[in-house]
C-alpha cells in the first residue's frame, strides 16, 4: 500500500469511516451473540454441576439441592437470580427431608480473598463439611486449608456453640476447636474467621430446626432433567 | 468499612497490581528510568484508573446486566472515549496541567492495568464506593511500584554494572527482588 | 516460485527465533508473566493468543482496502476484542477449570501490544497468505516463550510437569518460582542468557572476521 509512506491519509469523507466502523461493530456483535448462544448452555451445566457438586461434599447423604434466599424475613426458596443476593443451599434426601444447609462465606485471606463452602446441621448445630471455591494462598504452605485432609476433616463434625475456636495442632478436645496447620497458621485461622462471621449472620436467619423450606416439587423436576 | 480498609490495603501491598498481579509491566519497564517522570506518569494512572472505575460501574451497572457478551468491547470503547474526552477538556481549561500529564494519557489508554481493573472489578462484583477504593488503591500502589524501580535505576546508573546485564534483563530482576519483598505484606491484613 | 517459498518460510520463521515477540522484542509481558505458573495454564494462553493472532491477522490482511486510514486502530481493536471474546466463551465452555486459573487474564489478551503491532505493522499491508504465516510465527514464538518459562517454573516450583511429578517425595520445591517474583526472576535470567548468546555471536563473527583478515594479510 503506497499511501502508507505518505504523511496524508487520502481524504476520505467522515459518513464512510462511520459506516465502516458501524459495520465492523455489526459483525462483531453477530459474531459475539454468536458465541455467546452457542457456549451458554454448556457453561450453564457446567456451572451448576460444579455448585453440585459442592454442596453434595459439604452436607454429605444429600441427593437433592434447592437454593433459598432469606426475603422479608424468611427463608424461602427461589430458582431465579437477582443481583446481590446471598443464596444459601438447602440439602434434601431422595423423600424430600431435610439434612442441611450448604452456606457459602468469603473473607480476607494470606493472600487474597478465600471464598469457601460449609455445610451445616441446624438441630445440633455443627458444621459438617467444608470446602474451598476460591483462594490464592502461597503453595506448599496456606493451600493446605484445602489440600491438607487432616485439616479439613476439623470440619467434618464441629460445633459453632459458642463459637468455633483454633488450637495449636494436636490439642483438639472440645467439639468447637480446630488444628491449626504448622506454618500456615493465618490461613487457617481466616477459614475459621469466615465460618464464624457467616454463622453469625445466618444464625439469625435460619428458621427452627424442623421448619426448614420444603423441597418445592418444580424443582426436583428440574432437577432429574439435569 | 472493614471492607472496603480490604480492598484498599490488598490493592495497594499484598496484591499489588505490577509486583503479584503482572499487570502495566510496559510503562514499568519502558518509563522508570527517571523518578521525576515515573511519579508524574503514577498521578496520570491514578487519574485514569479513577475514570475507569466509573466508567466500569455504569456500564456494569446499566447497560451489561442486559448484555453481558458485550463486557469486554463496550469496556475498550467508553474507556478509551472517556479518556480522550477528558483530555481534550484539560488541553482547554488547564494547558499546565495537560503539559505534565497530558502527554501520558494515551499511553495508559492502552496499558492492561486499566482494563485488568475494570474486569477485576466486574468478577468482584464491586459496586461504586468499592471501585473507587480500588482504584485507588491499584493506582497508589503502580505509583509506588514505578517509583521504587526508577530510584533504583537511577541509582544503578551511577554503578559499574557488567554489560552484559543492563537493560531490561536486570529491571526485570530488580522486579523480582521488589516483588518477593511485596510479598513480606501478605497476611498483613488477616494476621490482625 | 522459489524465491516466494523462500520468503514464507522466512516470514514464519522470523517470529518464532530471530524477531521472537517476548525474548527480543520483549511484548506481550502481562499474559507473559501471570499465567506461566504452570505448563498447561501456558499452553492453554498461547492457544488463546495463536486463535486471536491468526484470526485478526487474516480478517485485517482480507480487508485492508476498505478499512480507512484515518479508523484503523479502532477497527483493528473492535476486531481483537471479537476474536479474545469468541476464545473467551470457547474456553469458559470447553475447559472450565483452566478458565478459572487465567481468570481475568484471557480478556486481557486484547491488551497484548505485540497482538495490535503485528496488524499495524504486517497484517494491513501484506497479502492475506504472508499475514497469516507472520501471525502463526509470531505466535508460535509467543507460545515457545511462554512454554519454556510455564516449564521452567513448573518444574522447580512444583516439581512436575503438565502436573505429572518429576521427581517423587525427596524434592522440595522451590515455591518461591510459581509465585509472582519467580516469574520476574525467570524471565529476567532468560533474557541474560540471550543478551549472553548475543555477544557470543558478536564475538565470534568478530573472531572470524579478525582471522580472514591475517590470512588475506599472510
Amino acid at each position: 500500500m503506497s499511501e502508507d509512506k505518505t504523511p496524508d491519509a487520502p481524504a476520505v469523507s467522515s459518513t464512510r469511516l462511520v459506516l465502516t466502523l458501524a459495520l465492523a461493530g455489526l459483525i462483531s456483535g453477530v459474531a459475539i451473540i454468536g458465541i455467546y448462544e452457542a457456549t451458554l448452555p454448556t457453561i450453564t451445566i457446567n456451572k451448576a454441576r460444579e455448585l453440585r457438586e459442592a454442596v453434595f461434599k459439604v452436607v454429605p447423604g444429600v441427593t437433592r439441592m434447592q437454593k433459598l434466599v432469606y426475603k422479608n424475613g424468611e427463608l424461602v426458596s427461589t430458582t431465579e437470580t437477582e443481583k446481590d443476593e446471598e443464596p444459601i443451599y438447602g440439602g434434601y434426601d431422595d423423600e424430600g427431608g431435610f439434612i442441611g444447609y450448604a452456606i457459602p462465606g468469603a473473607g480476607p485471606g494470606f493472600q487474597d480473598v478465600i471464598g469457601l463452602l460449609y455445610g451445616y446441621k441446624p438441630d445440633q448445630k455443627l458444621v459438617i463439611g467444608m470446602e474451598i471455591l476460591e483462594s490464592r494462598e502461597t503453595p506448599g504452605l496456606g493451600d493446605k486449608i484445602y489440600k491438607d485432609a487432616e485439616f479439613v476433616a476439623n470440619f467434618k463434625e464441629l460445633s459453632v456453640e459458642p463459637e468455633i475456636v483454633t488450637v495449636k495442632k494436636g490439642q483438639k478436645s472440645e467439639p468447637n476447636e480446630v488444628d491449626i496447620i504448622t506454618g500456615a497458621s493465618i490461613s487457617s485461622k481466616a477459614v475459621v474467621r469466615i465460618i464464624n462471621e457467616t454463622h453469625t449472620v445466618w444464625s439469625t436467619r435460619l428458621p427452627q430446626p424442623g421448619s426448614e423450606p420444603l423441597m418445592t416439587e418444580s424443582e426436583k423436576t428440574v432437577d432429574e432433567a439435569k | 468499612m472493614d471492607n472496603l480498609v480490604w480492598i484498599f490495603i490488598s490493592s495497594l501491598l499484598i496484591n499489588n497490581f505490577v509486583l503479584a498481579y503482572f499487570l502495566g509491566l510496559c510503562p514499568f519497564l519502558g518509563v522508570s528510568n527517571s523518578l521525576e517522570t515515573s511519579f508524574r506518569l503514577g498521578l496520570a494512572t491514578i487519574f485514569v484508573l479513577l475514570i475507569t472505575a466509573l466508567c466500569s460501574w455504569f456500564l456494569n451497572t446499566y447497560v451489561l446486566i442486559y448484555a453481558p457478551y458485550l463486557r469486554l468491547i463496550s469496556f475498550i470503547v467508553v474507556i478509551a472515549s472517556t479518556v480522550q474526552f477528558i483530555e481534550m477538556l484539560i488541553k482547554k481549561l488547564s494547558p499546565a496541567l495537560f503539559r505534565a500529564m497530558g502527554i501520558f494519557l494515551p499511553l495508559i489508554t492502552t496499558n492492561c492495568a486499566i482494563l485488568g481493573l475494570a474486569i477485576f472489578a466486574t468478577n468482584r462484583g464491586y459496586g461504586l464506593i468499592e471501585g473507587i477504593v480500588f482504584a485507588l488503591g491499584a493506582g497508589i500502589g503502580f505509583t509506588l511500584a514505578m517509583v521504587l524501580l526508577a530510584g533504583l535505576r537511577e541509582e544503578s546508573e551511577l554503578s559499574d554494572i557488567p554489560k552484559l546485564i543492563q537493560g531490561i534483563a536486570m529491571n526485570l530482576i530488580i522486579a523480582g527482588i521488589l516483588s518477593m519483598a511485596f510479598m513480606g505484606f501478605a497476611g498483613l491484613f488477616s494476621a490482625v | 516460485m522459489a524465491e516466494n517459498q523462500n520468503e514464507s518460510y522466512e516470514t514464519f520463521f522470523r517470529g518464532i527465533w530471530r524477531d521472537n515477540p517476548v525474548f527480543v522484542q520483549v511484548l506481550g509481558m502481562c499474559p507473559m508473566l501471570a499465567v506461566t505458573n504452570s505448563a498447561i495454564n501456558a499452553v492453554a494462553m498461547g492457544m488463546a493468543t495463536l486463535f486471536v493472532l491468526v484470526g485478526s491477522s487474516f480478517l485485517v490482511s482480507s480487508f485492508k482496502q476498505w478499512i480507512p486510514k484515518q479508523v484503523r486502530i479502532s477497527a483493528f481493536i473492535i476486531i481483537i476484542a471479537t476474536f479474545v471474546t469468541v476464545a473467551d466463551y470457547t474456553l469458559l465452555a470447553l475447559v472450565p477449570k483452566v478458565h478459572k486459573e487465567l481468570g481475568a487474564f484471557i480478556p486481557l489478551i486484547v491488551a497484548n501490544c505485540m497482538i495490535l503491532g503485528r496488524q499495524e505493522a504486517f497484517a494491513s499491508r501484506n497479502t492475506v497468505r504472508l499475514a497469516v504465516l507472520d501471525a502463526m510465527g509470531m505466535a508460535g514464538g509467543f507460545m515457545v516463550a511462554l512454554f519454556s518459562l510455564g516449564a521452567i517454573r513448573e518444574i522447580l516450583g512444583n516439581g512436575s510437569l503438565f502436573g505429572v511429578d518429576l521427581f517423587g517425595e525427596h524434592f522440595e520445591p522451590w515455591v518461591i518460582m510459581i509465585l509472582p517474583p519467580g516469574g520476574f526472576l525467570t524471565l529476567g535470567l532468560i533474557l541474560l542468557f540471550f543478551n549472553w548468546v548475543t555477544q557470543q555471536k558478536d564475538k565470534f563473527i568478530e573472531q572470524v572476521a579478525e582471522a580472514e583478515r591475517v590470512a588475506s594479510d599472510g
